[in-house]
């Protein structure tokens, strides 16, 4: 019987890709769109056809790091275009899509982990445990990130709440996880934050060179494969986009606000990119919370928690008196040279919705452009809003 | 002296009425005098600390809810959309939102603007709501982090070590909250002050735990979601006093008597339809929603809503005054986790509240608002409905907006749920009187 996949203890980990790099940039991104947007999740049934188990941590943060160094595979759930034939029955009226989606994945099979974690990110996510968990037999629990990340006790008291949850992670390994093996997954993640990094420059500085949607598939491989491959993705695909012959047009620079949980579908995305250069965003924003590498000296598990709480990006789903998101917006359209933002919503959600005010306000404040939209993961038509995205368009470039 | 029968029912009624009036009346002088407001949520109030320092709580929930019972909501929820909120967010924020907007202005009186808010994390919504009032009125907003139960209660059990974790997370936030309202009322922390409310905290808690437990006897004693909704009122806003404290009392010594002499909240010679209430109420037709229930004897025996909108104060918990702030941090974390479970993880509590009130039905009313009561209702049902032979109901409206309130529907969805609890009634009463039935070919 050949071993269980690990991603950690040195040996090299599974790759889970098979991506057509001899082809060319081009066919290497198309097929991370195909799995990307591929509801039975290919790279994780791999995995787990190896003998390798998983955690799956709804948005919109979760310090994977720990599920690496226990050789577990972390896997993003952010719904999915499915139909939802069973999870519908589980829920009310009133509320987001993707977490009907999500529990739609796991009821039918299509994606099965052996532990679920979701966080009080809103009122209806922070509800998803007790549904999963009566729904499903793993292990469904709820991980508590500090909402009051001002009080000078939150990193301590974050730093056992991640021992704990390391505990249960080392359970399912059936092995545990050494303050080394937490270092060597610190090493990975930091390269990979590193390498999102200069994809998000190279987006910012020539987003010609890559649309939205194109950074987007990309970076959402990370949440489905391992982050050495994702790591091996990245350096492969950054250069062959710098060198890229694409010409320069005349699309206004946008900030897009709005896909920290729910994600837009894939061709609303491009939709944008045709009159837009979306040259800053925060979807998938978990995977990029942490702002710049993790420190490995000392207590990593401590690193990790501080870093959290201290080095890291912003949502409407974190409260930090540090970061008042309409700052927090403007100071990313100033860093990022935008001039107009899409201040987007997924329907039903509340801390988006509530956001929006806020951010109109200090827009109409600073006297920037913006447009403000709604959308839905199972959305399959956007005629309506590009014709809405185009009369703004042409509204800022002949004003 | 024992009060006669004629003082003593609807009693509770009565003086919950005044004792709301005259809260509201001293919320209007606060405004008027200038003095300072705690803005604060019911779970997770704080209100024993803020009490120490003397400043007025305001409770902004109570506030939205009000507008809706005297059917005014709709005026303060345009006014907030007018502003850019959307309909599907919480309509408590909206209200409150125009409510400040209107400079307080309030169906009940006048409402005084924030000098700080206190919260916890029981709900989302309190977060992004208080970030509201932070940017209106660049106030401190003082967030205590109270971490929830991470699983379902018997799924695991949180063992002593994660309690007392979790509550030292708590306390020492409390010494920062208290750290807080010293610089902004220039008073220094007096604890035996917290000594005196704790213990006024505890004499309440007892009080409202038996008025709780008291609708077990047959008849019900009161109607859980009717008056029980007065009886929250008062536990919130006159938490920690002695008014509040004596309240109570005497509302358990009405409910003793009432019990004693089978005297039921239902019309003469109605008999009574066992319920339990999951959610919240709806407000915007609040009277009519009762009626709705009653007019087929329905009552409700308990309420979900008496659990988490006290904040927990249905927890089996007092407060030690031998280590005040200790005990505060424990309380604070186990009545909130209570609370949080009613709403996230409630399965097993109505199951076992099916049993111990030994409830005909389980009502569920999903709303528009709330999110964190809503979400997982259909789920529970399929669950309850798999392990108990009760009917269910699950009926959808909003406790603010009238909009998505149709009682024609309503009407409906309920008179069907009777008429089923009935029939089943007839069902059981004639098979537990071995009567026999032949068949005949219409």
């Amino acid at each position: 019987m050949s071993e269980a996949p690990s991603i950690q203890r040195g040996s090299e980990p599974m790759r889970l890709l098979d991506l057509p790099y001899g082809q060319g940039l081009d066919p290497v991104l198309a097929e991370c769109r195909e799995i990307l947007e591929d509801p039975d999740f290919p790279t994780v049934r791999r995995w787990r056809e190896a003998g390798g188990k998983v955690l799956g941590h709804f948005q919109v943060y979760f310090p994977e790091e720990l599920a690496h160094a226990c050789g577990i595979l972390p896997v993003k759930l952010r719904g999915a275009q499915v139909e939802r034939e069973q999870a519908d029955s589980r829920f009310g009226s009133y509320l987001c899509s993707i977490l009907r989606s999500s529990l739609e994945l796991a009821i039918s099979g299509r994606i099965t982990v052996d532990m679920f974690v979701t966080h009080p990110i809103c009122d209806a996510a922070r509800n998803l445990a007790g549904i999963w968990g009566r729904n499903r037999p793993e292990k469904a629990q709820i991980l508590y990130l500090p909402q009051n990340p001002n009080s000078a006790f939150s990193a301590t008291w974050l730093t056992q709440e991640y021992r704990r949850v390391l505990g249960d992670l080392e359970e399912i390994a059936g092995r545990t996880a050494s303050d080394e093996d937490i270092r060597r997954a610190l090493d990975v993640f930091n390269e990979n934050r590193r390498l999102l990094r200069e994809l998000y420059a190279l987006k910012r500085d020539s987003p010609w060179l890559l649309p939205v949607h194109e950074a987007y598939a990309l970076v959402a491989m990370a949440g489905l494969v391992t982050r050495e491959e994702h790591n091996e993705v990245l350096r492969w695909a950054i250069p062959r986009i710098e060198e890229r012959d694409r010409r320069r047009q005349d699309k206004i620079r946008v900030v897009f606000e709005g896909g920290f949980c729910e994600q837009p579908p894939f061709d609303l995305l491009r939709a944008i990119s045709e009159f837009c250069y979306v040259v800053d965003d925060d979807l998938l924003i978990g995977l990029r919370w942490i702002l710049s590498d993790v420190p490995t000296e000392g207590d990593p598990v401590r690193n990790l928690a501080v870093a959290y709480l201290d080095d890291s990006s912003y949502s409407p789903v974190q409260h930090d008196l540090r970061k008042p998101k309409e700052r927090m917006l403007l100071a990313r359209i100033d860093e990022a040279g935008a001039s107009a933002a899409i201040v987007a919503a997924a329907k039903m959600c509340e801390p988006g919705l509530d956001e929006q005010v806020a951010y109109a306000e200090a827009l109409d404040e600073r006297g920037i452009p913006y447009f403000v939209t709604e959308f839905e993961e199972r959305m399959s038509s956007f005629d309506h809003l590009q014709i809405q995205l185009e009369t703004f368009v042409e509204n800022i470039l002949f004003d | 002296m024992t009060p006669n029968a004629e003082d003593l029912l609807g009693r509770g009624a009565r003086e919950g009425g005044d004792l709301f009036r005259s809260w509201f009346d001293r919320l209007t002088s606060a405004a008027t005098q200038g003095e300072k407001a705690a803005y604060v949520f019911v779970m997770g109030s704080l209100a024993e600390i803020l009490r120490t320092f003397d400043l007025h709580t305001v409770f902004p929930e109570i506030n939205s809810l009000q507008t809706a019972v005297r059917r005014v909501a709709d005026e303060y929820l345009n006014q907030a959309e007018d502003h850019g909120f959307s309909p599907d967010v919480c309509g408590y924020v909206k209200a409150d939102y125009a409510l400040q907007l209107r400079g307080g202005e309030h169906p009940m009186g006048r409402i005084p603007p924030p000098a700080i808010a206190v919260l916890t994390n029981a709900c989302n919504t309190y977060l992004k709501w208080a970030e509201i009032w932070e940017r209106m009125y660049r106030i401190p907003v003082v967030t205590v982090d109270v971490p929830g139960s991470r699983e379902a209660p018997g799924r695991r059990s949180q063992s002593a070590e994660d309690v007392e974790r979790d509550r030292r997370y708590v306390e020492y936030q409390l010494r920062e909250l208290i750290g807080r309202l010293e610089a902004l009322t220039g008073r220094a922390f007096d604890v035996d002050r917290l000594r005196e409310v704790l213990d006024l905290t505890n004499r309440m808690g007892r009080a409202w735990r038996g008025v709780l437990g008291l609708n077990r006897s047959k008849p019900a004693v009161f109607d859980a979601m009717m008056e029980g909704t007065i009886y929250l009122g008062v536990a919130n806003a006159l938490r920690g006093t002695e008014e509040g404290a004596i309240y109570f009392e005497r509302l358990m010594e009405e409910m003793a008597y009432k019990s004693k002499h089978g005297i039921s909240p239902l019309l003469a010679g109605k008999d009574e339809h066992r319920l339990i209430f999951v959610g919240v109420p709806c407000y915007p037709i609040f009277r009519r929603f009762y009626q709705l229930f009653s007019e087929w004897g329905g009552v409700y025996v308990s309420s979900t809503y008496t659990w988490f909108a006290s904040g927990g104060l249905n927890l089996d918990f007092e407060y030690d005054l031998t280590r005040p702030l200790e005990s505060l941090a424990e309380g604070v974390l186990l009545s909130v986790q209570r609370a949080g479970d009613s709403m996230l993880f409630h399965d097993r509590y109505l199951i076992d509240s099916i049993d111990e009130f030994e409830a005909d039905g389980v009502v569920y009313h999903p709303i528009k608002s709330c999110r964190t009561v809503s979400t997982g209702l259909a789920d529970s049902r399929r669950v309850v409905l798999s392990e108990r032979d009760v009917l269910c109901l699950y009926i959808e409206s909003d406790m603010m907006d009238k909009r998505v309130v149709s009682e024609a529907q309503l009407k409906n969805r309920i008179d069907a749920f009777f008429e089923g609890l009935e029939s089943r009634q007839i069902r059981k009463s004639r098979d537990a009187s071995g009567a026999t039935t032949t068949p005949t070919i219409a």
